[in-house]
């Protein structure tokens, strides 16, 4: 490779990453943010450390909570399904957290003792997992 | 749960061994600090006052004898009785009061035994992680460890015993109000000696006798078809080899006696409240909640079985 080609390939990958970095600046990210009609992300977090969510789940932001029983929910604002198997859609996930079994019969989630309100709180919460 | 009252030293129960401490305590410390105030002021004075003659010899023998050895003679004769009457809160602390109730505490890595013997109901009851004691009654435990040194303390109701394997230490409860009090392991016993903990529930009189009653009776084989299946699925994870549940066929003796953990408190010793979800994330997880736990997590349940015992053991109360 002669000195020209290597000078010009420097140049082009300069104009490149200055492209590229033009593109990330326009390129914010609009994915729809689910909405919890009624929740509370900030009581949610509280609920999920309450009812020791974390004893199956790792869950940003809720101490101790690294469970490996269950899936990891970190990001879960960003999963394109609830539980790999139903679109994620905040009232499918209020009623998962309540009822999960009703739902899918082999998970190993229980049917849990939340009140609405608590669920609604803690699906506000998840959502705000990016 | 109910909520327990503030684990502390400071926050003594009433009727409590805790009480006469604190007590002994807020007169050490008011004492001391009005006699610690008294003599900055006579030293503030010193220096500020116009200088006049005194009685030298008055203050020396007054203030350095005499003082000091009424004072901490009163202080003794106080803390003695204090004492005294502590280590026979059993016998001393009621006049008219029957025998009292004696409670064995065995502690283990990292869990308590807790044995109620020689009780009306005939068959001895073992739980885990709580002890019950009714209100007003003197009550006596009696500590051992088949391990390594453990040591009981609840703050609110009485001072650290240590739990040494071999031996049996004694520690006198008493609580004369209802309430659920929270303690600890406060001696170093291994990787999980911080999520070694336990609760004391004082109920009165007849709860405490309906309680008691409730543990004697055996678990049965349940009828529910859901429940059946955890039934069935604890004895096909072998469970048993290390649980026992009264009026199954599972007599296993290396983990907490399982007959009513229903109704217990807490799982894994204080470590987590008792419902469904915590109890299906113990049995799977557990080396996560309580990594080196002599439990392993377990793997071989499906969902659904999983979610069954968890459901069946719930049920046991």
């Amino acid at each position: 490779m002669n000195a020209l080609s290597v000078a010009r390939l420097r140049t082009m990958s300069i104009a490149l990453s200055a492209w590229s970095a033009l593109l990330g600046a326009c390129g914010e990210q609009r994915d729809y943010r689910p909405q919890v009609r009624g929740g509370d992300a900030q009581r949610g977090q509280i609920a999920l450390l309450r009812h020791d969510c974390g004893v199956c789940h790792a869950i940003p932001g809720i101490i101790g909570a690294h469970g490996r029983v269950g899936p990891s929910l970190a990001s879960y604002g960003r999963f394109p399904h609830l539980a790999g198997k139903f679109p994620n859609d905040p009232e499918l996930l209020v009623r998962w957290l309540t009822d999960a079994p009703s739902m899918a019969v082999a998970t190993a989630m229980p049917a849990l003792d939340l009140d609405e309100q608590e669920a609604r709180d803690m699906a506000a919460y998840l959502y705000s997992l990016e | 749960m109910a909520a327990a009252t503030m684990q502390s030293a400071l926050a003594g129960a009433p009727g409590s061994a805790a009480e006469a401490i604190g007590r002994l305590g807020d007169l050490l410390y008011v004492g001391a600090g009005a006699i610690f105030l008294f003599v900055m002021a006579l030293a503030i004075y010193s220096v500020f006052a116009k200088p006049r003659a005194v009685n030298v010899r008055r203050w020396i023998v007054g203030g350095g004898l005499v003082f000091p050895i009424v004072v901490l003679t009163a202080l003794l004769v106080y803390s003695l009785r204090t004492g005294d009457a502590l280590s026979h809160s059993a016998a001393a602390s009621g006049s008219s009061e029957s025998e009292p109730l004696r409670i064995r505490v065995v502690g283990k890595q990292w869990w308590w035994e807790v044995r109620y013997v020689g009780h009306a109901q005939g068959t001895e009851i073992v739980l885990a992680n709580e002890v019950r004691l009714p209100v007003g009654r003197p009550v006596e435990l009696l500590l051992t460890s088949t391990d390594v040194i453990h040591s009981f303390w609840v703050p609110a109701l009485a001072g650290k015993v240590d739990m040494i394997p071999g031996r049996t230490t004694r520690v006198a409860l008493r609580a004369d109000e209802t309430g659920i009090f929270r303690g600890q392991c406060a001696e170093y016993c291994g990787g999980q000696h911080a999520l070694m903990a336990l609760y004391v529930v004082a109920q009165s009189q007849s709860d405490f006798e309906s309680w008691l009653a409730r543990q004697a009776r055996p678990a049965q084989r349940p009828d529910d078809s859901f429940l059946k299946l955890g039934y069935d699925a604890f004895f096909k994870g072998n469970c048993q080899a290390c649980h026992a549940i009264r009026g199954t066929p599972a007599a296993g003796t290396l983990g907490p006696d399982l007959t009513h953990v229903g109704g217990r408190h807490s799982l894994a010793a204080g470590v987590l409240d008792n419902h469904i979800g915590t109890m299906a994330g113990w049995i799977a997880g557990t080396q996560d909640v309580k990594p080196g736990s002599k439990m392993p997590s377990t793997r071989t349940f499906t969902g659904i079985e999983l979610r069954a015992i968890s459901a069946w053991l719930g049920s046991l109360q």
